[in-house]
């Protein structure tokens, strides 16, 4: 008999992992809102609200990671395309929250008030039915898993692969950034969606709405890990993992690579076009730049710097560069890049396997001697 | 005998009007009501001789008095009588000739029309340049007698042009109808927006001067389309051009050797910024020779870019060959370096990098296709540039081994080529050609730090899309995706038309992932 579902998902976990998760699923659901809300903020335990939009934001980049280390570290396909998705996911999000404004804008208009700005009277055909979260949630799902889909298609039945794959996907995100960039696309051109107000009804700036959307970060954070993680587990992603060490071989043995790189590339698409979409209003703006090429490469160096081919590494990756990135954009803003520089050159020249291989090394050579 | 003297008499009136200018006309110059003098400024040009040209100029500068019913010329402490010429005494009462924007503006094409008459050939030849943008009807006596008078081909080919402008106007059909024919033969849109009334039955009610004007704007207008693409193919070929520039550095680091380098922008912004340098040396040490700066910035550009290659080489990517996606991430990082390195150097902002004076203005072929300078020096410095990559490569024993070590590695280490210091080479030689690249680009497009990101995309499409290894197929890739782009920005404008070839390469790539020109072997993986 089969198992349901959700038990094979949780099956997957050994005990450490499924402990850490639920570790971590207490911390963020339950001791970071008490912390927040009913410790003054003068306490030294007090959780700031910048805390916590920080580290909201650096779940979803997680989920990103993730999404990108399915691909990258178990597919052996670097994308440079996932700034697209994540964006896609967020431009769908960010113009429910457009229309969320209402009345409220400069311009007291029905409109969004860059669309008032350029002499717009309706909205265009694309954004129908954006007012409402359903079809706003579909649409990030449905938008970039479709764009995905059949662009790997192509690529992967032509099979299009390493460096190639990289390049094209890359192209595509800068033809994809240049038309975002046009005012007359109806995404807002440079600007993008910003000066968003209300969720649902609620207030965007509410301490609650912050921490559901911190709260919503965090289960999507779990969901991610222990789906990535049954999936890596499974028939499928050892077929997968056999393709990135010798697509030919498996070719032979009688597998059809293009269905299995298919289904990972548009599902790690998926992930980050959720991840936009819980990000966006937790930043409050979404705008052409989130597509440029330097964020899509960023991504892949979340996932060096942990590790490539394991779950928990992109975690750690994403936070490791995120929490230094806003550290140095603080304190020394102009040695960001040569510490990002730096970064990728000393992680695929010294550790590549990254963090996480770092102290597998340190503690067998530990057990070795003892 | 009082016959006699009458005709001498006339004859003394004909001559002393070709000397002086009619006295009545010169004192209605003074007249109180703007269309009086506008209509003795017209009188007064149709003579057309030296002493009209002496009197409009001087109203022309507020040198024109009047004094009771004499009109005078004064000039400083001296004063000459308008109409003869003679100096006379500088009267008390002189009131000055107001002249409103109305009769300067009648004054200054006046001025212009009789310079048609000067002795000089160049100052005929100015005029007559002047002229073609503001002909009216009533010129048409002066021209004619300008054209009598005229030697010089060009100055006439200019003089019937204005003429059949002028006489368009004319009350008689067959006047205008040689005007049309001789205005048909033109391919200016100045002239085109002369013709369109007459296509108008309303305004033009002789059939066949219609139907003549209606054949002459149809072939002005094809002959103006032909230029305009013409005028799109070269800006395609120099756009062209400033691609190869941008990818033939990677060609070979690239399509040559194989490695993914991001970096490569960079090294253009280092080529860029060695122009900047240069400039700014050629400022301080040597300003009467700061139109050589470009020329002598162009080893320092090469040698620059070279010797950043030759450090990203040995420190980075020596230790990554044949694993391309780290290759492609690690010179990520040098590229931010890079970039932050530029910024602490010369500043976050743009620097400015200006043009020498020989490459300022073009060469105009046809009345709206003018080519450049600086777009002709950089399609022939592309020239230079591939040639010398050509040679480097096919004629050099570098460029043989070069060959020989991406065609077999293993093989030409055994005969002796030492490959690791070839790669150092052959990298150095890629980044060196960047830096070049990257010095033309100083001269048309902004120099900052982030501009090579700029050009990263598209240098990978020119050389994905001509086939790895082939240098023959960036070229033919790069003018290619040139042209296209210049075509359609035509219709779509630049982003669609970027955006286009983008996709229009994505798709290609998944058709073809060899790019145009593949090379043929055995090597599938």
């Amino acid at each position: 008999m089969r198992k349901p579902l959700t038990q094979r998902f949780l099956s997957a976990l050994d005990r450490k992992s499924a402990l850490a998760l639920a570790v971590f699923l207490a911390l963020t659901l339950i001791a970071v809102p008490l912390l927040h809300l009913l410790v003054p903020p003068d306490n030294a335990f007090h959780v700031s609200a910048y805390a916590i939009t920080l580290f909201g934001k650096i779940m979803c980049y997680a989920v990103v990671a993730v999404a990108m280390d399915l691909i990258w570290g178990y597919g052996g396909i670097l994308s440079l395309g996932h700034g697209l998705f994540f964006a896609l996911g967020g431009y769908a999000f960010g113009m429910y929250l457009m229309r969320q404004i209402g009345r409220d804008g400069s311009y007291q208009s029905d409109l969004p008030d860059f669309m008032v700005f350029l002499d717009w009277k309706r909205l265009p055909w694309y954004w129908s039915g954006s007012d409402s979260l359903w079809w706003v949630a579909l649409l990030v799902v449905v938008v970039p898993a479709l764009i995905a889909f059949v662009f790997g298609y192509f690529a992967f039945r032509s099979r299009i692969k390493g460096v190639y794959f990289s390049i094209i996907t890359q192209a595509l995100t800068y033809a994809a950034m240049l038309l975002f960039f046009r005012n007359e696309t109806g995404f807002g051109g440079n600007n993008g969606f910003t000066d968003f107000k209300r969720i649902l009804g609620y207030s965007i700036t509410s301490p609650y709405t912050r921490l559901v959307l911190f709260g919503l970060s965090a289960l999507m954070l779990a969901a991610t890990l222990i789906f990535a993680r049954a999936l890596v587990a499974s028939k499928y992603g050892r077929v997968l993992t056999a393709i990135r060490d010798a697509e030919s071989r498996v070719m032979f043995i009688g597998y059809n690579p293009l269905w299995y790189k298919l289904f990972v590339w548009t599902l790690s698409a998926v992930l980050c076009a959720i991840a936009g979409a819980l990000y966006v209003p937790q930043v409050g703006i979404i705008n052409p730049s989130e597509m440029s090429t330097a964020n899509s490469i960023e991504i892949a160096i979340w996932v060096a710097v942990g590790g490539r081919g394991t779950l928990i590494g992109p975690v750690i990756g994403a936070f490791v560069v995120n929490l230094a990135k806003s550290w140095f954009t603080v304190s020394f803003p102009e040695y960001w890049l040569f510490f990002l520089g730096l970064l990728f050159i000393l992680v695929t020249l010294l550790l590549p396997n990254g963090l996480l291989g770092l102290w597998k090394k340190l503690r067998q050579s530990r057990g070795a001697r003892a | 005998m009082t016959r006699a003297l009458f005709l001498f008499l006339l004859y003394a009136c004909c001559l002393s009007a070709h000397a002086a200018p009619d006295a009545a006309l010169v004192r209605q110059l003074a007249d109180d009501d703007s269309s009086v003098k506008v209509a003795a400024i017209q009188q007064l040009t149709l003579s057309a001789d030296p002493d009209t040209l002496r009197v409009l100029a001087a109203m022309a500068e507020d040198g024109l008095y009047l004094a009771g019913d004499q009109v005078v010329i004064i000039d400083g402490d001296k004063a000459f009588d308008a109409a003869t010429g003679t100096p006379i005494k500088a009267p008390e009462n002189a009131e000055s000739v107001t002249i409103n924007n109305r009769i300067r503006g009648e004054l200054a094409s006046a001025l212009a029309a009789l310079k048609l008459f000067d002795t000089d050939v160049n100052v005929r030849l100015a005029s007559a340049q002047k002229l073609q943008s503001s002909v009216s009807g009533e010129m048409a006596p002066l021209l004619a007698r300008a054209l009598e008078k005229e030697s010089d081909a060009r100055i006439r080919a200019l003089l019937t042009l204005a003429h059949a402008q002028a006489s368009l106007g004319s009350a008689d059909p067959v006047v205008r109808l040689a005007a049309v024919r001789a205005l048909s033969e033109t391919s200016s849109p100045a002239i085109k927006s002369v013709l369109l009334p007459l296509t108008d039955k309303a305004k033009e009610p002789d059939n066949r001067v219609r139907f003549a004007t209606i054949s002459a704007t149809k072939a002005i207008d094809a002959r103006l389309a032909r230029a305009e693409n013409l005028g799109r193919v070269f800006s395609g070929l120099s756009l062209g051009s400033i691609l190869l520039l941008g990818a033939l550095g990677l060609a070979i680091t690239y399509g040559v050797m194989g490695v993914i380098n991001m970096a490569h922008g960079e090294l253009l912004m280092v080529g860029a910024y060695a122009a900047y340098a240069m400039q700014s040396v050629f400022r301080s040490y040597f300003p009467q020779a700061i139109d050589w700066y470009l020329p002598a910035a162009i080893p320092v550009a090469f040698f620059a870019a070279a010797a950043v290659g030759v450090l990203m080489e040995r420190t980075v990517i020596r230790w990554l060959y044949g694993r391309t996606l780290e290759t492609l991430l690690a010179s990520w990082g040098v590229s931010l370096v890079l970039i932050q390195a530029a910024r602490v150097l010369f500043g976050a902002q743009n620097v400015e990098v200006s043009n020498p004076s020989w490459m300022s203005g073009g060469i105009e072929l046809l009345p709206n296709l003018i080519l450049p300078w600086n777009r002709i020096v950089i399609v022939g410095f592309a020239l230079f540039v591939l040639t010398l990559v050509w040679v480097l490569m096919n004629k050099t024993r570098l460029g043989m081994f070069v060959r020989a070590v991406t065609q077999n590695r293993a093989m030409a280490g055994c005969v002796g080529v030492p490959t690791a210091r070839i790669d150092t080479l052959a990298f150095a030689l890629g980044a060196g050609i960047a830096g070049l690249g990257g010095l033309a680009l100083s001269q048309i497009s902004n120099v900052g730090p982030d501009m090579g990101q700029g050009y990263i995309v598209d240098a990978f499409m020119v050389v994905v899309l001509g086939g790895v290894g082939q240098l023959a197929g960036a070229v033919w890739a790069a003018l290619g995706l040139g042209v296209a782009t210049k075509l359609l920005e035509g219709w779509a404008g630049a982003v669609i038309a970027k955006i286009a070839v983008l996709v229009f390469i994505i798709v290609f790539i998944q058709k073809r992932p060899q790019g145009i020109f593949a090379l043929k072997g055995r090597s599938v993986e």
